[in-house]
């Protein structure tokens, strides 16, 4: 038996910015997943606890603040410390500049989408990224 | 990972993963939670129901703080409706408690009912084992905003909070038919809004009709504030000690197992009913009765004993 995507949809750092997550969580459940939404200003350390008890497919970071730089590869380091880096795909998205992400992507974002991507975009990538079978 | 190992060393990746196949009705898992049936039993389970939006999430943030406080460990199982349509969902009672991420006594876990009415999801009863196994002295199951007949809630927990909001007037009158009987605690939150008392004395008033040797208390809180939570805490230990005298925890969690038995028997005939040979039996039959060759009701029984007998 097939069962839902798992995504959390969390917003790393203290910016209040909530609008693009909450786009994006909602064209994830019409896309039929379940998404965890975890609220605003969370530190990495909250963000991988919450990854891990709620067992997700999917890690998805929403940021505007202009910390991505620190905050994103933060978050993937918490994960593979707690081992469970290599279950779960981790993408961002918000106002990040072109420049920075090869560099992401380098420390181990698998996507980033910036504003003016199509949601299905994100949506197809999750769909053809999962790291581990449903 | 084994996780029947790790769930038993308190490794809070396994509880999660076995919940996850729980969901998805995973066989191995199913029988892991048979072999370790056994450790189940030793927590507290709380129901904690109620219209949406009454403050469930935020009063089990402020209960579960409270009892950190007193160096309890917590599990909590939030559950979320699922989109009928799409089969997605938003969960998202966790925003209320995000403090208690990082605790390591504390584990939460969100759950979409995936099509499940009642309040719960299917695999909710699952998931409580899972913490259960785990160790924790308390688990809070917060289960959808209800309104007429969600009330799975009595099955799963050993006491039932129900929260009330003030001026729901009208809507207690609608609400108490089924529901209002399975609250062992009342709790009326917002009370920092106008007719808290009103609504408290309404409900003392239908509580006048209940005949049980357990009068459930009503509380005015105001969760936000973190006022009466204390008091609500201790009513959940009374409850607690009123059902561990006398036998009444052992009756009230017998009942809940033959309803849990009821339920599995029904689940595994109905997954049998439904195998692919059935169903083309079935489709092949329906066109018989459809033409009066055949009656559905010795059609029906047929098929159950066929499926009996195998
Ligand atoms: C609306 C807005 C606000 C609103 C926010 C309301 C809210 N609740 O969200 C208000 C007015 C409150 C606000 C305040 C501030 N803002 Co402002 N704000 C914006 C603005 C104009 C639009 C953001 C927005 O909502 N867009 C609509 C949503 C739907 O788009 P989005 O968030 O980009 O999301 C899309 C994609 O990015 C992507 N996406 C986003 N997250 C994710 C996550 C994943 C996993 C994926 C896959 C995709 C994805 O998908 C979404 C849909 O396509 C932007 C400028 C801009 N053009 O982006 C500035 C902007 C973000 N704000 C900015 C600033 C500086 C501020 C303030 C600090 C201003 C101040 N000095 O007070 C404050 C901070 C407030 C706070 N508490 O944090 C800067 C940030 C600078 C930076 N990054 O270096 C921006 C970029 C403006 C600018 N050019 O300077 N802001
Ligand atoms: N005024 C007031 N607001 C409160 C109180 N408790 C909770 N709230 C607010 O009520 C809103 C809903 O609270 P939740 O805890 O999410 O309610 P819920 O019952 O879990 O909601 P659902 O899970 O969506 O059904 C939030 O904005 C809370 O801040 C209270 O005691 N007083
Ligand atoms: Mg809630």
């Amino acid at each position: 038996m097939t069962r839902p995507i798992r995504v959390l949809v969390a917003k790393p750092g203290l910016d209040g910015h909530d609008r693009g997550a909450k786009v994006i969580a909602r064209a994830l459940r019409d896309a039929g997943m379940e998404v965890i939404y975890t609220g605003l200003r969370q530190t990495p350390e909250q963000i991988v606890q919450s990854a891990i008890q709620e067992d997700v497919d999917v890690v998805a970071l929403s940021i505007l603040s202009g910390a991505h730089n620190h905050l994103l590869p933060k978050v993937v380091e918490l994960l593979k410390n707690e081992k469970v880096y290599e279950e779960m795909l981790v993408i961002g998205g918000g106002v990040i500049p072109d420049e920075d992400i090869p560099g992401l992507k380098e420390s181990g974002l698998a996507g980033i989408f910036t504003p003016g991507t199509p949601t299905q975009a994100t949506i197809d990538f999750i769909k053809e990224n999962l790291k581990r079978e449903l | 990972m084994n996780l029947a190992e790790g769930l038993m060393n308190k490794d809070k990746r396994a509880a999660a993963r076995l919940i996850t196949l729980i969901e998805s009705n995973d066989t191995e898992a199913i029988n892991t939670l048979s072999r370790l049936y056994k450790h189940t039993g030793g927590a507290h389970v709380i129901g904690i129901t109620g219209p949406p939006g009454a403050g469930k999430s935020t009063l089990t943030d402020k209960l579960a703080k409270e009892l950190r406080q007193i160096g309890k460990t917590v599990g909590i199982i939030a559950v979320d409706p699922t989109s009928p349509f799409t089969g997605g969902s938003i969960l998202g009672d966790r925003v209320r408690m995000a403090d208690l991420y990082t605790d390591a006594g504390v584990f939460i876990r969100s759950m979409g009912t995936r099509g499940h009415l009642g309040g719960l999801s299917k695999a909710t009863l699952g998931a409580v084992k899972i913490l259960d196994i785990y160790g924790f002295d308390y688990i809070f199951i917060e289960t959808v905003g209800v309104g007429q007949s969600e009330v799975d809630i009595v099955k799963a927990a050993d006491t039932v909070i129900m929260i009330m909001v003030p001026g729901l007037g009208d809507d207690i009158q609608a609400i108490k038919a089924g529901i209002m009987e399975i609250g062992d605690l009342f709790a009326i939150n917002k009370s920092d809004r106008e007719g808290a008392d009103r609504t408290k004395v309404e409900i003392e008033m239908m509580l006048d009709y209940n005949h049980s040797d357990w009068r459930p208390p009503v509380l005015q809180i105001v969760a936000t504030e973190n006022k009466g939570v204390k008091e609500l805490l201790e009513k959940i230990q009374f409850h607690r000690e009123y059902l561990q005298s006398s036998n009444r925890l052992i009756e009230r969690r017998r009942k809940n197992s033959e309803i849990e038995i009821i339920d599995l028997v029904q689940d595994s005939l109905m997954k049998r009913v439904l195998q692919k040979d059935n169903r083309t039996e079935i489709e092949k039959m329906a066109k018989e009765v459809a033409l009066r060759k055949l009656d559905p009701y010795t059609v029906s029984e047929d098929l159950i004993n066929k499926i009996i007998n195998y």
